[in-house]
């Protein structure tokens, strides 16, 4: 079936496809020399957030994503990509790193959500999830966002504050997995696929909301089945994104990031007489 | 300010308090969730909604504390007739509103105001979690918003009281952005001086702990509230196993660095005339540095 045909359900599943690239992937594809940055230098590692420094066309830029990596060793080692809060820790960390050296940073959004634990709890799972939308919102130098799988919740917006969100094309990206969505409001987590319908969680959905920038064409089929073909496309849209946003002063970046997210939802008010 | 104005605008608080609440007969008995036994209503009233005999913390409403920490007189609401237009035209998501609206008499899940504490002025923020469980809409992350930006012009200290179950489900991604949105203006509030104290009460969960919740100067919760990020049940149903007694309290939470205090209802304001204090530039009321 072409792309443009796939229902929301299906793309949920491209999306959540074992063989599609991941973080790691997209780094080895799109960046040169990287050198990945490890630890949240309070108390641990978290191989659920991949980030480092790298070259992107010759430039050095920081670069920071969600990471389920692929098989069943490399999926529990990263709780299939969902974070504790030292891997926010870990980004707020990097982050402050780019801050200092004028790195521009580009990231990949690929999550179910942040990991439901009882030490991720212990340890601050929202603090740190706060903290990090803080610390992304105040950057002065460029921020791209990219999400590439799947973006659920909190533990993905976390990695979200960019001056430019772009989208793949059979990506998703919502405020709760849609089968979460379907527990919490018809008590029904097998009613995903309906859920899928009504959360208007695809990437034409998302550009119609005004949430994201621009959608990435993905090869027919799916991301995994030509991956050098995504990173292309991907690799013209940073290229071109990371070149407009470099001529901006390093206040403008940071006002322009705020303005763009302080009138996401200016659609969904209105005012009644009182 | 002319007291006929004053004494206005404390009626006009002290009616949308009792509106507000709960139609009870004053006779009328409650069971405490915290001891079990029966509380006579006009007891319980009495104490400000906290059992007499066990200390539990009942939930209120936000004009209802808005008018136990605010000075007399001095309550000023703003934004009140912004409201949800349901972006995504969700199903049965308009009456759900409706409904909730009734319920509480106010339009959204937070009630933002201008008041003096202690003599202070202060932008205030509180949810109030009868409205859909005080969920994170767009219309309460613009209000949420909105006072941070005024507290930042008008160089006012910020407090805000949370109680949310977290996203509002039926405005979807809009939601979830509202994050991000009050996160970045805190930030941009902090950067440029301004002091703002977190009130965590029962129950704060999801995306707003994930967002203006956690990122206090000053972060204060009520005794036994639930704070947490995950719900216990989605928790329980990952780890496969019960929570251990306590877990996510605010006596958990404090004790896990995450809470500068617990306050009692009936401490909570003499604290916060503290808190404005020690933070008021040039010195204490008396003029000494
Ligand atoms: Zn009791």
């Amino acid at each position: 079936m072409a792309n443009r045909d796939l229902t929301p359900a299906q793309r949920l599943a491209l999306a959540r496809h074992p063989d599609r690239p991941g973080t790691a992937q997209l780094i080895q594809g799109l960046f040169t020399d990287f050198f990945p940055q490890r630890g949240d230098r309070l108390c641990g590692e978290d191989g659920s957030i991949l980030g480092g420094i790298a070259r992107f066309h010759g430039r050095p830029v920081t670069v920071l994503g969600h990471q389920k990596g692929h098989g069943l060793e490399e999926h529990l080692a990263c709780r299939f990509g969902m974070p504790n809060p030292e891997g926010y820790r870990k980004a707020q960390r990097i982050l402050a790193q780019a801050e200092k050296f004028r790195r521009p940073v580009i990231t990949f959004i690929d999550t179910p959500g942040a990991y439901p634990g009882l030490e991720a709890e212990a340890r601050g799972q929202g603090e740190a999830i706060a903290r990090t939308l803080a610390v992304m919102s105040a950057l002065t130098v460029p921020v791209i966002c990219v999400v590439t799988g799947e973006g659920g919740s909190g533990g993905a917006l976390a990695l979200g504050v960019g001056n430019r969100v772009l989208m793949l094309e059979n990506a998703v990206y919502s405020v709760l997995s849609p089968e979460g969505f379907a527990s919490i409001l018809w008590k029904d987590a097998s009613r995903s696929a309906q859920a899928c319908e009504v959360m208007k969680l695809t990437a034409a959905d998302l550009l119609d909301l005004g949430v994201i920038d621009q959608v990435i064409p993905e090869p027919e089929g799916g991301a995994h089945l030509a991956p050098q073909t995504l990173y292309h496309e991907l690799d013209r849209a940073l290229a071109r994104d990371l070149d407009s946003l470099e001529k901006l002063r390093p206040q403008a970046l940071a006002a322009g990031r705020y303005q763009k997210f302080r009138q996401m939802g200016a659609n969904a008010l209105r005012k009644e007489r009182a | 300010m002319s007291s006929i104005l004053a004494q206005r605008r404390q009626k006009l608080l002290a009616m949308k308090a009792l509106r507000s609440s709960p139609h009870v007969p004053v006779h009328a008995r409650q069971d405490c969730p915290g001891c079990g036994q029966s509380v006579e209503r006009r007891e319980l009233a009495s104490h400000h909604y906290v059992c007499p005999l066990c200390g539990y913390h009942h939930p209120v409403s936000a004009y209802y504390r808005l008018s136990l920490v605010l000075d007399k007189g001095t309550f000023r609401e703003l934004d009140a007739n912004l409201i949800s237009n349901d972006p995504l035209h969700f199903p049965e998501y308009q009456a759900k509103l409706e409904q909730a609206r009734r319920k509480t008499g106010t339009g959204e899940g937070v009630v933002t105001a201008l008041g003096r504490i202690g003599g202070q002025k202060v932008a205030v923020g509180v949810l109030d979690s009868r409205f859909l469980m005080g969920s994170m809409s767009a219309a309460l992350g613009e209000k949420v918003t909105r006072l941070v930006e005024q507290a930042g012009r008008g160089k006012l200290p910020l407090i805000l009281f949370s109680a949310s179950g977290g996203a509002r489900m039926q405005e979807g991604i809009l939601s979830l952005m509202q994050m991000a949105k009050t996160a970045a203006a805190l930030e941009r509030f902090s950067q440029r001086g301004g002091l703002y104290i977190s009130g965590f009460t029962h129950p704060t969960t999801g995306g707003v702990t994930a967002s203006f919740a956690s990122l206090g100067d000053i972060q204060l919760a009520e005794p036994g509230a639930l704070i947490g990020f995950a719900g216990p049940r989605v928790i329980e149903q990952t780890i496969g196993e019960k929570l251990p007694e306590g877990f996510q309290s605010a006596e958990y939470m404090l004790e896990h660095g995450f809470l500068d205090a617990i306050v009692s209802r009936e401490q909570l304001r003499p604290t916060l005339i503290q808190l404005l204090g020690l933070h008021r530039k040039g010195g204490d009321e008396h003029g000494q540095p």
